[in-house]
């Protein structure tokens, strides 16, 4: 059995990340990882229905933390997919062998230790095997408080779940670390990509111009879905942003706690301030939830509707966008500092 | 969001928490465990409430003829035409075809357990419904 650290993380990829890389020897903290790997996203897209609803993702792409932190601090690493299912376990049970732990993408439907009012058919979960003991797999699963063990035959479930998103028995695993790294550069580079995806893009549906879309659709909720398919939505919206430490407010936080972090590392106090603001955010975030719940059970209070709540939103797309730019603004001297 | 503001709402998430990054009163920031959040078990309900709708109203379908077993037991298992299909090894215009009853009916052995084996069920399982729906594993108790 592998010696493996299990530690409690807000999101499933920088804590899978982080502590893969803490394993081999480098201290990294979650928040770290996930500014690093420049985690934080957001797309409204109506047209990709996940039940039936449309998609809101304020994550990036799956797998794309890992590959990005390594790639940034010179780490290491490999990745395999498979067609065949005996394929993959033997390649786990190969690399297990070899006193590595290795971090998985996993279907949620199929883990039988999660809280069942979560298991969805969501496939982009991220956890880490380090080893088998009486025919179970050890899983270090970062959305957890403590590490798990899983049968064979789960294991395989959600290795090999079906559907959107379908993992296809990815697996990926640390090969070696450098001893020393300067967090600084990587560190800059992860928070320069956020800014830029942010407000950058020419595309109305991501970033901050995609909350500006979400918001001027969520006004017209009621009148395109009637009361309770606009509830529908708001619920949809809400799940994405705050279940299990994906989603909007807890990745501002964790985003604030990176750019703290970086202040630190940089001796930088503008990026101190900024930190506050997006806290700040992060509780804007928190507010709409509310609002958003309020307007779903049908108990509103006085001044909370579909139209408030997209006020609420607008408002934090034109507070994020100037943060964001202000990034931008600093990059030069940011990436000088960093040298 | 401050330390002390973190929500501790026990619920959905049975005995596990969600780590949290909070502020600290000194402005550094921590991780707090929570035990949940009331608007996120809100929008779950929500989400389960709306299953709950769709199954029973497939429940009604089958028994009048409009829809086959299988259409029953997808929505049960949060499963929609493509998922199903993934998971059976069949394409989904088949699924779909194989929701319409008289084709269902004439379905050989083989394709039934593949259906069987995707939804969890024998195949003698699969080719009935059951009087009601049952709690849905994210309800709440509904006594």
């Amino acid at each position: 059995m592998i010696d493996f650290a299990h530690r409690h993380s807000a999101h499933c990829e920088s804590g899978a990340t982080a502590n893969l890389l803490a394993h081999h020897g480098m201290p990294l903290s979650e928040a770290m990882a996930f500014g690093i790997g420049a985690g934080l996203f957001f797309g409204h897209f109506p047209m990709v229905k996940v039940a039936g609803l449309p998609l809101t993702t304020f994550r990036n792409f799956v797998g794309g933390i890992f590959s990005r932190v390594t790639k940034r601090l010179g780490v290491r690493m490999s990745q395999r997919r498979f067609r065949s299912e005996d394929k993959g376990m033997a390649a786990l049970d190969e690399v297990l062998g070899q006193g590595i732990p290795v971090g998985l993408q996993a279907g949620v439907y199929w883990l039988p230790y999660f809280p069942p009012a979560l298991r969805h058919h969501f496939n982009a979960h991220n956890l880490v095997v380090y080893g088998k003991q009486d025919g179970e797999y050890l899983v270090s699963d970062p959305n957890l408080d403590v590490a798990m063990s899983i049968s064979a035959q789960d294991l395989v479930r959600a290795r090999f779940a079906k559907g959107p998103l379908a993992p296809k028995g990815r697996m990926y695993w640390v090969r070696s670390a450098p001893a020393n790294v300067d967090l600084r550069g990587p560190a800059v580079q992860g928070l320069v990509e956020v800014a830029r995806r942010m407000t950058f893009l020419p595309v109305p549906l991501i970033g901050t111009r995609g909350m500006r879309f979400l918001a001027r659709r969520m006004r017209c909720w009621p009148e395109w879905y009637g009361q309770r398919g606009a509830a529908r939505h708001m619920a949809q919206l809400i799940r994405m942003q705050e279940e299990i430490g994906t989603g909007g407010a807890g990745f501002r936080f964790i985003f604030a706690a990176f750019l703290q972090e970086t202040a630190g590392l940089l001796a930088e106090p503008r990026l101190t301030e900024l930190s506050a603001s997006f806290t700040a955010a992060g509780d804007a975030w928190r507010d709409l939830a509310l609002m958003g719940a309020r307007l779903c059970k049908g108990r509103a209070g006085q001044g909370e509707s579909y139209v408030a709540a997209a006020d609420l939103l607008e408002g934090l797309a034109g507070r994020e966008d100037r943060l964001f730019r202000e990034i931008r603004a600093m990059a030069p001297q940011l990436q000088a500092k960093a040298r | 969001m401050r330390k002390k503001d973190v929500p501790q709402d026990a619920g959905t998430l049975g005995p596990w928490h969600q780590v949290r990054y909070a502020v600290a009163d000194d402005g550094s920031y921590e991780l707090v465990p929570s035990a949940g959040w009331d608007v996120v078990d809100t929008a779950n309900a929500e989400a389960w409430a709306d299953i709950r709708e769709r199954a029973e109203s497939a429940l009604e379908r089958v028994r009048k003829g409009e829809l086959s077993p299988l259409a029953f037991h997808m929505v049960v298992r949060l499963m929609d035409d493509s998922i199903l299909a993934g998971y059976a090894g069949l394409a989904r215009w088949r699924v779909r075809r194989h929701l319409k009853p008289k084709v269902f009916a004439k379905l050989p052995q083989r394709i039934l357990i593949k259906y069987a084996q995707a939804l969890g069920l024998s195949p003698e399982e699969l080719c009935r419904v059951p009087e009601r729906v049952a709690p849905l594993p994210g309800e709440k108790d509904r006594a």
